[in-house]
Formats: structure tokens, C-alpha cells, sequence
């Protein structure tokens, strides 16, 4: 549905995306990632026909966006960073006004509208002016504006920054609902966001994908330890519980991570099996207390870390687009 | 034509849904109530050349809101939707640049007929209460009002493009407002120089709004400042679409 090949784009002298390739098939749910400046908010504003790009193409739902621009925009539902909206217009007045402009029947626009806002969970403040909506609830009308269409593509652009926990779960489990029927390209730099929400994952540096899969996938590839670390915490002295711990662990690396009073907390990094049945029966046997043993596979925070780290040196520093 | 009905539906209901549209209707019907008032009076001292409807298209308090009229209605037009960034929701929907230049043209135009409409009542009102003819003849109503369209239509679309090409409202509004000013001095350039040649006649008739409405309001009307008016309107729409187009290269 989306193609992008060698996708450059300068804002002056600071390349913002450098030769970006990707493609997103039929009902995937791909999530840019990246910090602030890496060129998510650019290359989403030249998907959606907004900036048109310097160097490489790029087709949606078969279009070229800056040849084909208005079929292209067709297509898609976009929803800009920040959601710009008229304020001096109502909820509902400006998705009949946003659905009348994206082609919805005159007779079908009612009914689009009261679809978007059961969706949306803006049923309720439909009459309310848009500038008199909080931040949570003018993000949802930026979402039901991309929808209101029900366009074969969306394009959302940080859809979650700046809503609370509960509103953050309500848009999740919206996006969830959407993507059985549609293609999504969502943004973020929130990492549990994009893990909870996409099916895939391209994380972006410098206007470079430095590495794209699913999840666990990139979990598989950073090279950081695949079963995670398992601590444990034992009451008993530290050279003991070292090499108590250590037999146990086999192959594995084992550290000291503190110890106070008569406790010992330890960090063992396994490298077979999963080796915790045979410290537990390790500490029984020699009749020392357990408090804690735990297992903790490593976060996508250090996943995306990881290959942020890895990443060849960009051309010195780019600026946020858009910012 | 959809979209561009849809967007010139929102560009009317936007100025009528903030105080903008009713606050600019107030103030000029105050002043040229007022401007109307005094053109009766100055008519009561004593036999006078002008009519009614003379008295009142070429006065100080005529002029003055007529000028004041154009950075208020455009500087917001497109400076506005660059600030807020509402610009980016509008053109990544379906719609072309064109259709936007043309409906947030003919939205401030609807505004700008829509302001001066009731100051038809004055001259309804004058001749029903005096039964007087306010006009020499219908002539000078369709000049003056005619007039007062084509150089609105220029006016306004040379707003439009000012604030196409800033975020700022304010630099918009001062560009507008100098250019605007510049058009109408055109009329005391024959007092400067101290000599009116065929050449100065011209000029002025052209594209002093001040000269073109002394004629106009007599109903004479002279297809120059006509055609003048229809192809600056043109021009200036033109130059919008591309400055507006231009935002995409900038940054």
C-alpha cells in the first residue's frame, strides 16, 4: 500500500531523510520509531502529499503523491503532530465540513459523522467548540478525522503524545480495531507504544532506518541477551552466593549487583538454558533464604538503544522537522 | 465546484462565527451612518451641484473605513491557517491549491458585499421619508456600487496575496494597508506635481480610486478602471496560487 524508494529530503543544508526505502503491504500495522529529529514527522508529511520530496519515489495505494496528489490524498487519513484544528467550529460541524471535503456523499455525510464519533468516543461533546475541547479530546477529533473517510490508509502522526494513561488505552485499543481493516503508519518515540499497538517496527536515526522487523525480531537481532538477565536475591555473604550462584549458572556470567546487611543481589546472564531450577536447588541445598528470582527480558528500550548506538555517524546533527 | 463550495461555506461561517464579521459591521455602519447623516446636512446649508448619493461615495469618512476595510477582512485569510498550521489537515485532504485561492477569495468577497449591503437602505430610506431622488439618475447607484465591487475585488485579492505570504498577521495587515494607501495617493499625484497633462489625467483616472468615484458616482462609468481592476484581481489571484504553492519549498 505504501512504497518508498530512495526517499531524500533537505531543508537547506541538513538532509532530514536520507535514501529512505520501505514498503507497508495490506493490513500491516508499521510503527516509526525514532527520537526526536530523526525524520518521522518528514517522511509522514511527504507520504501524506504535504512536502514533496527532493530525491525517490513514493507511491500510496498505487499513486505517486506529487504526481497523482489529490487520488493519493484520497486514500489516506492523516493526522498531523499536534492536530491542527479551527477552533471557532464545532465537533461535529467540522467532520461533516472534513468529510464533505474528502469526497463523502452529501447523503452518506450524516452518518459517516456519527460513525466517527461513536468510534472516537466523542459523542458527547459533539456540540462543543473545538477550541474549548482539552488536549485529549481534540486528539480524538484529529483521529476522526483521518477516519471519516474510511480511508485504505492512515498515516498518524505521535497519536498518543500528550494524553493520560487511560485515554492512551483507549486510543491503543481503537488502533487495534482499525487494523483488521485498514493499513497503518503510526509514529512515536514512546517505545511500549508502537510494541503494543504495531506489528512491525522501523526505527529511524538520522533519517536512516537502522533497523526494521517485528518486535521480537529486533529483540533477536540487536545482539543484546535473548533470554534477558535473571537476578537473584539471596540471603547469605557474597563470595558465597557467587559461587553458589555461579556453579549453578553454568556458562553464564555472574555479577554482584549489591549487597546490604545480610542480602546479595545478583545478575546472572545465561547463556543456555534457563538456569533458575538449578539455583533455587542450589540455595535450598545449602539452606539460605531466597527473596527474589526473577527473569526480565531485555526492553525494546535497550533494543532501540542498542541499534541507535550501532548506527553508522550521521552527517552531523539534524533538526526536528517541522519543529 | 464541491470542494470549492464546501471550503467558501467554511471561509463565510468562520467570519461570522467569531465576533470579526459583526464588530467590522458595527463600526461601519456607525461611520458612514454618520457620513451619510452629514453629507444630508451639508446638502440642507444651501443649494448645492452634488446629489445625495455624490455626498456620500466622496467623502474623508467614506474613505477612511473603505481603506481600513481591506488589511482587517485578509491579513488572517492564509497567515492564519501558517500559524495555527491548520493549512497541513487542509491541503493533505483531497482538495487543490486553486480551489482554496479562489474560495478563501470569494469568502472575503461575500464579506466585503455583505458589509456594505445595508448602506443601500440609507438611499431606500432617504427617498421613502423625503420622496426626493437621492441620485441623479439609477445610473449613479449602479456606478458607485459597481465601483465600489471592482475595487474591492482588487483590494482584497491583493490582501489575499500578502497574507499568503507570511505567517504573520500583522506584516500581512501593514503590506496591505501601505500598498492600498499607495493606490489611493494616486489620485493627489495631479495636485503634487501642479500640472494635470493627458498623462496625469490618465494615470489618475486609472487608478485613483478617488477620481474613478467622482465619475463613477455621477454614473458615468469608464471601462478603463474596469478593465484595470478585473485584471489586477486576476494578477494577484494568480500570484497567490504560487506563493501559497510556494510554502512547500520553503523552510
Amino acid at each position: 500500500m505504501i512504497s518508498v524508494q530512495g526517499l531524500t529530503k533537505r531543508y537547506g543544508q541538513t538532509e532530514a531523510v536520507k535514501n529512505l526505502s520501505f514498503n507497508v503491504e495490506k493490513g500491516e500495522v508499521v510503527g516509526f520509531l525514532g527520537v526526536n529529529g530523526a525524520g518521522k514527522s518528514t517522511t509522514m508529511r511527504i507520504l501524506s502529499g504535504y512536502l514533496p520530496a527532493d530525491e525517490g519515489e513514493v507511491r500510496v495505494a498505487g499513486f505517486d503523491v506529487f504526481g497523482e496528489s489529490v487520488k493519493a490524498r484520497s486514500r489516506i487519513g492523516y493526522m498531523p503532530e499536534n492536530v491542527p484544528l479551527y477552533p471557532e467550529m464545532r465537533v461535529s460541524e467540522y467532520l461533516s465540513y472534513r468529510a464533505a471535503l474528502k469526497g463523502v456523499r452529501a447523503r452518506r455525510t450524516a452518518e459517516k459523522v456519527e460513525d466517527a464519533l461513536q468510534l472516537c468516543g466523542l459523542a458527547d461533546v459533539r456540540r462543543k467548540l473545538i477550541g474549548s475541547l482539552s488536549k485529549g479530546y481534540r486528539q480524538r477529533v484529529g483521529l476522526a478525522d483521518a477516519l471519516i473517510n474510511e480511508p485504505d490508509i492512515l498515516i498518524l502522526d505521535e497519536p498518543t503524545i500528550g494524553l493520560d494513561p487511560g485515554q492512551i488505552r483507549d486510543v491503543r485499543s481503537l488502533l487495534r480495531g482499525l487494523a483488521s481493516r485498514n493499513t497503518i503508519l503510526l509514529s512515536s518515540h514512546i517505545l511500549s507504544e508502537v510494541e503494543a499497538t504495531c506489528s512491525r517496527l522501523l526505527i529511524l536515526d538520522k533519517g536512516h532506518i537502522v533497523a526494521s522487523g517485528t518486535p521480537a525480531e529486533l529483540r533477536e537481532r540487536s545482539g543484546l541477551p535473548l533470554a534477558g538477565s535473571i537476578r537473584v536475591e539471596v540471603k547469605a555473604p557474597g563470595a558465597d552466593a557467587l559461587a553458589a550462584t555461579g556453579a549453578a549458572a553454568g556458562q553464564g556470567s555472574v555479577r554482584i549487583v549489591s549487597s546490604t546487611g545480610d542480602w546479595t543481589t545478583l545478575e546472572i546472564i545465561p547463556s543456555g538454558d534457563d538456569p533458575r531450577e538449578a539455583i533455587f536447588r542450589e540455595v535450598v541445598a545449602r539452606g539460605w533464604m531466597l527473596r527474589e528470582l526473577a527473569s526480565r527480558s531485555s526492553t525494546l528500550e535497550e533494543v532501540f538503544a542498542s541499534f541507535v548506538r550501532q548506527a553508522p555517524a550521521g552527517g552531523g546533527s539534524t533538526p526536528e522537522a517541522g519543529a | 465546484m464541491r470542494t470549492l463550495w464546501y471550503l467558501w461555506k467554511r471561509e463565510v461561517s468562520s467570519a461570522f462565527q467569531t465576533p470579526m464579521a459583526w464588530v467590522i459591521l458595527f463600526f461601519l455602519l456607525l461611520v458612514t451612518g454618520f457620513n451619510f447623516y452629514a453629507g444630508i446636512s451639508m446638502l440642507n446649508n444651501g443649494p448645492s451641484e452634488v446629489t445625495v448619493v455624490q455626498s456620500f461615495f466622496n467623502t474623508v469618512f467614506f474613505w477612511f473605513p473603505f481603506l481600513l476595510l481591506f488589511p482587517i477582512l485578509t491579513m488572517r485569510l492564509y497567515s492564519e491557517e501558517y500559524r495555527t498550521g491548520t493549512v497541513e489537515t487542509l491541503m493533505t485532504a483531497p482538495v487543490r491549491d486553486a480551489h482554496v485561492v479562489l474560495a478563501k477569495f470569494l469568502g472575503v468577497l461575500f464579506l466585503y458585499c455583505f458589509l456594505w449591503a445595508p448602506t443601500v437602505a440609507y438611499f431606500v430610506i432617504f427617498q421613502l421619508m423625503m420622496r426626493v431622488e437621492a441620485a441623479g439618475a439609477a445610473g449613479a447607484y449602479a456606478g458607485s456600487y459597481l465601483l465600489l465591487l471592482l475595487i474591492g475585488m482588487f483590494f482584497l485579492a491583493l490582501g489575499g496575496l500578502f497574507s499568503s505570504m507570511t505567517r504573520h498577521q500583522m506584516t500581512a495587515a501593514v503590506m496591505t494597508f501601505a500598498v492600498v494607501s499607495l493606490f489611493f495617493m494616486t489620485g493627489l499625484l495631479s495636485f503634487l506635481s501642479g500640472q494635470s497633462g493627458p498623462f496625469m489625467q490618465t494615470l489618475a483616472v486609472t487608478l485613483s480610486p478617488i477620481e474613478q468615484m467622482a465619475q463613477f458616482s455621477r454614473g458615468i462609468i469608464d471601462t478603463r478602471p474596469v478593465v484595470w481592476y478585473l485584471a489586477g484581481t486576476s494578477l494577484c489571484l494568480f500570484l497567490t496560487l504560487h506563493s501559497f504553492q510556494s510554502r512547500r519549498w520553503k523552510r
